[in-house]
């Protein structure tokens, strides 16, 4: 039922000069029917909420509910500040961040959902460090997360954004592909060379599986977020390159959606498959919920 | 769903984690369960099925149900601590296992006590924090809570249905979904109206006085 695609957004707004960030924008006021400055606000909040939860994940001292993360975020934000890190300071700190965040998460702190509580890391913890690093303000971020926004719709719609119907590209790959969409524009790229990082994103994030250890959201989901944000910059620098995706991101995005159907129900959310089924899970699992796990 | 879907849906909602459907949803549920008994109550059973039942311990899904019955929103940071909570609020509450047979995975049985009523409910939190109420003291309904919804029992008569419409319209009440719930033909049945404006007690006084209408329920937007 799907007749948005990502592609023809990217022509209107080059078209008309604009990014793709105030394109969504302008879309998201015609159909709520809401002013500008009370759209632009919804989001403003959100950004706040985002900025929260990574300062709490990176200075509080957090245990996760099921107990198997916490402090992950912290001690590469640590690392970051006192090694030359390898990957790069910017791209480190966004990754401690995402980290950061998926253990507030995990241990009942208050999130933004970007598109899911899942995947609630990438987005932020790019942002977080974006911000950070190159001095964007607030109102950037906010159009920026516009972009983000606009391209989850676009999965959302053509595809998926649940893990249970998906598999994790569903959600780190739907996060990270928005968030390396974020990145191209606010760096200056164009529409379209936002349009490819979010193919090489989703490209590379084909048939990532869902198999959360205990059925918890913390084990691998933390570090998935984590290198889901380090994936939107590569895909990012990629595509500020002029590099372009042979196969047109409106299909990948398809592909992605057809992918997510044939996975089988084990190793979409359920536990059942993955490493929720190794040795260390069923111990760790029959730990916290304290009966033989299946 | 089929409805478009806004930034804000991708964007959000700003919630408790760590789950949507397990946490997120199941405050929902509470403040469902809340919102029906109109009141604080002084007793919660709560009985849970399925994946509710058990990962609860995992993904604070009892926290989050108590919550909700504290009537606590999907970003109350009081969440976590939602068992002291209703000790100082003075609401004894109790988590039990129960097998309610087909249901979705992640349903959960409400009962709330206050002084002089009772209410029951078996809801399901079915992804993306959406919820879905099913049985409402005992009888089948499908409340979801995104908009203002009226609850009749009535006698499953001819023209029931016709006459409440007509109030509505007169109240220029527009009714975007409605559905019609009977346990058997000639016995009780059920309406679940859902509105886009808010229904006043006016409204539901004229319900009172149809005849076959035997009781009307406001449930507001959860």
């Amino acid at each position: 039922m799907d007749t948005i695609n990502l592609l023809d957004w990217v022509e209107e707004a080059e078209r008309r000069g604009i990014s793709l960030g105030k394109l969504v924008l302008e879309r998201e006021i015609d159909n709520s029917e809401l002013p500008k400055s009370e759209v632009w606000n919804m989001m403003k909040e959100r950004w706040e909420v985002m900025q929260d939860a990574v300062r709490a994940g990176l200075t509080q001292d957090i245990i996760s509910k099921g107990g198997l993360i916490g402090g992950e975020g912290k001690k590469l934000s640590i690392y970051q500040q006192n090694e030359k890190s390898l990957a790069g300071s910017l791209v480190v700190d966004a990754v401690a961040n995402a980290l950061a965040v998926a253990e507030v998460n995990a241990s009942m702190g208050k999130i933004v959902a970007s598109p899911t509580a899942g995947s609630c890391g990438i987005l932020p913890g790019v942002l977080f460090a974006l911000k950070k690093h190159k001095g964007f303000n607030d109102d950037q971020i906010v159009e920026g997360l516009f972009t983000a926004a606009g391209v989850g719709i676009v999965i959302g719609t053509k595809a998926t954004l649940a893990g249970a119907l998906g598999g994790c590209q569903a959600e780190c790959g739907a996060g990270a592909a928005m968030a390396a969409a974020a990145i191209v524009e606010l760096s200056g790229g164009s529409p379209d060379q936002a349009l490819q990082a979010v193919a090489f994103v989703i490209k590379n994030a084909m048939g990532q599986v869902c198999d959360p250890v205990a059925g918890l959201v913390e084990v691998p989901c933390a570090k998935r977020n984590g290198m889901g944000a380090a994936s939107a910059f590569v895909a990012a620098d990629m595509a500020l390159a002029g590099i372009k995706s042979v196969i047109p991101v409106d299909e990948v995005i398809t592909a992605m959606g057809e992918v997510g159907r044939a996975l089988p129900e084990s190793l979409r959310e359920t536990a059942k498959g993955g490493i929720a089924k190794t040795p260390t899970a069923k111990k760790l699992t029959e730990k916290i919920f304290g009966k033989k796990a299946d | 769903m089929g409805k478009t879907l806004s930034c804000f849906d991708i964007i959000g909602p700003i919630m408790i984690g760590p789950s949507s459907s397990h946490t997120a949803g199941a405050v929902r549920l509470g403040l469902m369960a809340r919102n029906i008994l109109g009141t604080k109550p002084y007793k919660a059973v709560i009985e849970l099925h399925g994946s509710f039942a058990d990962t609860y311990k995992g993904h604070g899904t009892d926290l989050a149900l108590i919550g909700g019955i504290l009537n606590f929103s999907t970003d109350d940071s009081r969440i976590k601590d939602a068992y002291e909570w209703a000790k100082k609020e003075s609401v004894e509450v109790s988590i039990e296992y129960v097998d309610l047979g087909e249901v979705h995975p992640n349903t959960a049985k409400i009962t709330l006590f206050e002084e002089s009523n009772k209410i029951e409910i078996i809801g399901s939190s079915i992804g993306g924090g959406s919820i879905v109420v099913t049985e409402l003291n005992g009888f089948p309904v499908e409340i979801y809570g995104e908009y203002e919804t009226i609850v009749t029992s009535h006698y499953d008569v001819p023209g029931v249905i016709s006459k409440v419409s007509a109030i509505l319209s007169n109240h220029h009440i527009n009714v975007a979904f409605m559905r019609v719930v009977r346990e058997k033909k000639g016995k009780m049945a059920s309406m679940i109206i859902e509105t886009d404006q808010r229904v006043d007690t006016e409204v539901t006084e004229e319900l009172m006085k149809l005849d076959a209408i035997k009781s009307v329920r406001l449930i507001s937007k959860i």
